[in-house]
């Protein structure tokens, strides 16, 4: 499934990157240090933190998408520092809890 | 492979908004030269938890990283105040972020643990009020 895909079901937009990637799936979480051991490729990342730091831990993960949960904006100098690392970012209005609701797929299911 | 690629990082300090930097650059040579994914991993984990921990509690520090036949070697050095108790540090969970830090997302005390687990040698050389070496190997 794309990210593109999920976007309509959680309410998403796309604030940068590329929505036509797969993912498979999903980590929930905003300390960096659990994020960065948890996180692997080609997963989406559901957090509320906006700063800097997730895009290094982003760019460094490889996730498909990280997604912004409670309409969180992404500062200025990680906008600029996703779009030059090509981190995509979804931002939606809904909580993490509501996301991982919507996207949740029991573990073997696809 | 027989000679050994070595790279030279200054990590600024005063700047969380560029922590991590170096730890992306390794992580972009790793994968020009090929290496395979797992490794890549591993390393980018344990260098990015040592290049956070010198921006947190050091004033930065620096960062060498050597790739040899078998192993990747990654020295981390700083003149910060030195850790007290590393047995203490190395504990999951444990902690001494600053609050405005932990704001930032760090201070999960996750930081030794992951160096650990991700790499297969962890050496730390700590001195209260000198500073603070860690070495850290991955094998090939």
């Amino acid at each position: 499934m794309t990210v593109s895909e999920i976007c309509q079901s959680i309410d998403a937009t796309l604030v940068c990157g590329e929505a036509e990637r797969d993912f498979s799936g999903v980590y929930v979480g905003d300390l960096l240090s659990r994020a960065m051991s948890h996180v692997r490729a080609d997963n989406i990342w559901i957090t509320i933190m906006s700063n800097v730091n997730v895009v290094a831990v982003a760019t460094l993960t490889e996730p498909a998408a990280i997604v912004l949960a409670e309409n969180v904006s992404l500062q200025e100098d990680a906008l600029a520092s996703a779009i030059d690392n090509g981190v995509t970012v979804l931002r939606s209005p809904l909580s993490a809890y509501e996301i991982c609701g919507i996207l949740y797929r029991p573990t073997g299911e696809t | 492979m027989s000679e050994i690629l070595k790279f030279h990082f200054d990590i600024d300090g005063s700047d969380f908004s560029s922590a991590g930097a170096a730890s992306v650059m390794v992580k972009k040579k790793l994968r020009q030269l090929s290496y395979d994914p797992e490794i890549i991993r591993k390393v980018s984990i344990a260098m990015y938890e040592g290049e956070i921990n010198m921006v947190i509690h050091a004033n930065g520090g620096t960062a060498d990283v050597e790739i040899h036949d078998e192993e990747i070697i990654i020295i981390l050095s700083d003149n910060g105040p030195g850790i007290a108790d590393v047995e203490l540090a190395m504990q999951e969970g444990y902690s001494t972020a600053r609050d405005s830090i932990r704001n930032l997302g760090f201070g999960a005390g996750m930081g030794f643990p992951n160096m650990k687990k991700y790499t297969d040698h962890l050496q730390v050389d700590t001195a209260l009020g000198v500073g603070t070496t860690v070495t850290m190997k991955v094998k090939l």
